[in-house]
């Protein structure tokens, strides 16, 4: 479908959905690297004035990407909710914006109507709202998930403790979980990215997760962010899994890029469903998603970066998965130039994400080479705690040394809790103050001789 | 700056400050209340400094292609990817998959025209530091091993301002089986001198990253450029058999931990 705006003596015609879409979408490299972007400000305006004006029901007629090519499409169309969408069925994007933003909406509303949404049109509404209107929205739902913790709900903000190491060395990841502990991180999982894929490597990462988790009967799960068809061959040989981890976009072809397709997701979701090693739920499917990822594998069908990301999103709701997050800014600036760009889109991806009904965290981060710092990390940072996210990376001294990034440190977890008054997951909580790790204000307590975690650390040196 | 001439205690120490020597993450940083001791919160911004001050660094080029012909005893190509300058680069990664068009009409009426084995690609990608460092120790070592496996290896090219990719449309120029591209990855807080590796089976321009295999952080403190040839001999010799690369080759070779304890114990590497 064509869609027009005229402003004063000009009329911007828009040749498709996806076309408009991709103008209406706030101004990121990334977009322009395609070569799809408004070619001007006005033009933008012009879009998101006619985005406003579209119906929610066009998005149910019209395909971003062809439903007959494209796995992903497939599956979210024929997930979606007909009776869920009937309450919003005759709102345009505008109308849906503000009905998001009415107190009247509440975070059960949004629950209700949420398979009903498609991300495509969860994508559009997006790009009408202001960094504040995401915020606000996001924070309305809770999304509460469970494995051996109960991460998302409200006052909590887990944390992933992330202890990589580039040449996976035991040791000195053993020393950085240990440190992320005494921080009072590590409820979301401990989770390591391996340096190597390698099948043996992947295992002794594994038991050492495991053996730690068990030692300190730590109310969490651990996770190698390997590949999946590595966990899956990892479970079939008897290995102590607990997550199983896949990297996914929004559209079929970027998958391949990575590797899986659905059925290997599936495959892979049914391996995790036998091992049954959740004690309080079980939720125990990892995501990690970014925007940019299909166009940097030349996947993209032309779709701006932000609705495809959406899409992923509506391929994860299909496994009901512990965690989601989306690593806003590893991609580097081709994609998200600066840290404007990165705190735009961790937001929307934040509000995207939680609107489909997932449990998002967000890898909060940046690369060397984009115009970022740490003043832009403590913004989004802020920004997200507010918002209700689920979960943020902790990572020693916010420098990862195998990924060679910047991402939250273990002390900005202690800052967004202290800052905003949440709290770990309930039963991390119990065990932080039953192992003397924090005191009755939930800071750091100061360690007893004898106390059980500093011993354990203090056995890496034998 | 110096915080311990002070009178009054302002860094609440963390006790387990005997494990920094396990890691060269940043462990054990001590705190004020939820914070960064000043003299951590200064180090991290040199060290960010540093790292971009390396995205921005240029090869030394003509010296590089020299080191390249004496330990390979074959002539090099210096080409150039379609990327004018520093800025396009980082925003045209597109640009940097693809040779200029001078560069890829050298190579075509240059290529000696017989099939290689392997086609060395190598390019500065987002850190000469990395290049600089740690290819001539690697090729060193490299070199001796294709022979011994009786491997042929096209002149190698030193492609400017390239990504990984550019190594597809070199591998096909140059009718080679695999290509394999040596590329300065982007620059770390703690490692701006980190070396990639990417292999990629039967090269032509197009092919997307689930067809690669990977070798990163290749570093004296990383990966040691012995273990990194190791495991890349492992990769060759995997993907001639099967005639693929990327996911499904896997790597299922056993850690060689001599390899690996070269690095991290200090030992010269040959030079």
């Amino acid at each position: 479908m064509t869609y027009r705006k005229t402003i004063g003596a000009r009329t911007y015609v828009f040749t498709s959905l996806k076309d408009l879409l991709a103008k209406a979408s706030p101004e990121r490299s990334g977009d322009l690297l395609a070569g799809i972007a408004a070619e001007s400000a006005e033009e933008r305006a012009a879009a998101q004035m006619a985005l406003a004006d579209a119906y929610l029901s066009d998005f149910l007629k019209e395909d971003i990407v062809p439903y007959d090519e494209d796995e992903v499409t497939r599956l979210i169309c024929d997930g979606h909710s007909g009776e869920a969408f009937d309450e919003i069925s005759s709102l345009t994007v505008g109308a849906f914006r503000n009905w998001l933003l009415l107190d009247e909406t509440t975070g059960d509303t949004l629950k209700r109507v949420s398979p009903g949404i498609l991300p495509e049109m969860a994508a559009a509404v997006s790009k009408l709202m202001r960094n504040q209107d995401l915020i606000r929205a996001a924070a309305k739902i809770r999304n509460v998930t469970a494995f051996r913790n109960t991460i998302g709900l409200p006052g909590r903000l887990s944390v992933r403790l992330q202890p990589n190491d580039p040449v996976d060395d035991p040791k000195s990841i053993a020393a950085q979980i240990m440190d992320g502990l005494f921080y009072g991180c590590g409820d979301a999982v401990i989770g390591i990215n391996p340096a190597s894929d390698n099948y043996g490597s992947v295992t002794e990462l594994l038991r050492l997760l495991d053996g730690i988790i068990t030692r300190f009967a730590i109310p969490t799960q651990g996770c190698v962010l390997t590949h999946i068809t590595t966990t899956i061959k990892a479970i079939e040989m008897g290995a102590p899994v607990d997550l199983v981890f896949q990297s996914i976009g929004g559209t079929q072809k970027v998958n391949e890029s990575f590797g899986v397709s659905a059925a290997v997701l599936r495959e892979g979701f049914e391996a995790g469903a036998s091992l049954k090693r959740g004690s309080v739920g079980s939720n125990f499917m990892y995501f990690e998603t970014g925007q940019g990822s299909a166009l940097s594998a030349g996947a993209h069908h032309n779709a701006d970066q932000q609705t495809l990301e959406a899409r992923a999103y509506g391929l994860a709701r299909a496994f009901s998965p512990l965690l989601v997050n989306t690593v806003v800014g590893f991609i580097g600036p081709e994609y998200l130039y600066d840290g404007k760009q990165i705190v735009r889109a961790g937001l929307e991806d934040h509000f995207c994400g939680k609107l489909l009904g997932l449990p998002m965290g967000v890898d909060i981060c940046y690369t060397n080479h984009a115009e970022a710092d740490q003043d832009d990390m403590d913004t989004l940072l802020t920004l997200l705690a507010v918002a209700g996210c689920n979960f943020i990376m902790g990572v020693p001294g916010a420098d990862d040394i195998m990924l060679n990034y910047q991402s939250t440190s273990f002390h900005d977890a202690l800052y967004a809790r202290g800052a905003l008054g949440l709290r770990p997951a309930p039963e991390f909580e119990d065990w932080l103050r039953r192992m003397g790790l924090f005191d009755e204000r939930l800071i750091p307590a100061e360690l007893r001789p004898g106390n059980r975690l500093l011993e354990g650390a203090e056995a890496i040196n034998d | 700056m110096d915080q311990k001439n002070n009178k009054t205690q302002t860094i609440i120490p963390n006790p387990w400050d005997s494990l920094k020597r396990f890691t060269g993450a940043r462990i054990a940083l001590g705190r004020c209340g939820a914070s960064l001791p000043t003299d951590k919160l200064l180090e991290f911004r040199l060290a960010h400094a540093r790292a971009k001050d390396a995205v921005y660094a240029a090869p030394d080029c003509e010296r590089l292609k020299a080191d390249i012909e004496r330990i390979s005893g074959n002539s090099a190509f210096l080409l150039e990817s379609r990327a004018q300058d520093r800025a396009e680069y980082l925003k045209r990664p597109d640009l940097g998959r693809r040779l200029s068009e001078e560069s890829a009409a050298l190579l075509a009426s240059r290529a000696p025209g017989q099939v290689y084995d392997i086609a060395p690609v190598i390019s500065e990608g987002l850190s000469a530091i990395a290049i600089e460092r740690n290819l001539r120790p690697f090729l060193e070592l490299l070199y001796p091993e294709l022979r011994r496996a009786g491997l042929s290896a096209a002149p190698a090219c030193l492609v400017r301002q390239g990504r990984v990719a550019v190594a597809d449309e070199v591998g096909s120029l140059l009718g080679a089986r695999i290509a394999v591209i040596l590329i300065g990855e982007r620059p770390g807080l703690s490692s701006p001198d980190s070396m990639g590796i990417y292999l990629t089976f039967n090269p032509h321009p197009g092919i997307t990253d689930e067809r690669r295999n990977c070798i990163s952080n290749v570093r004296p403190e990383g990966m040691p450029c012995g273990a990194a040839v190791s495991k890349l001999m492992y990769l060759i010799r995997g993907s001639l058999r099967l005639g693929l690369s990327g996911v499904a080759l896997k790597d299922e070779q056993e850690p060689d931990d001599a390899l690996l304890e070269e690095g991290r114990g200090g030992m010269e590497l040959p030079s």
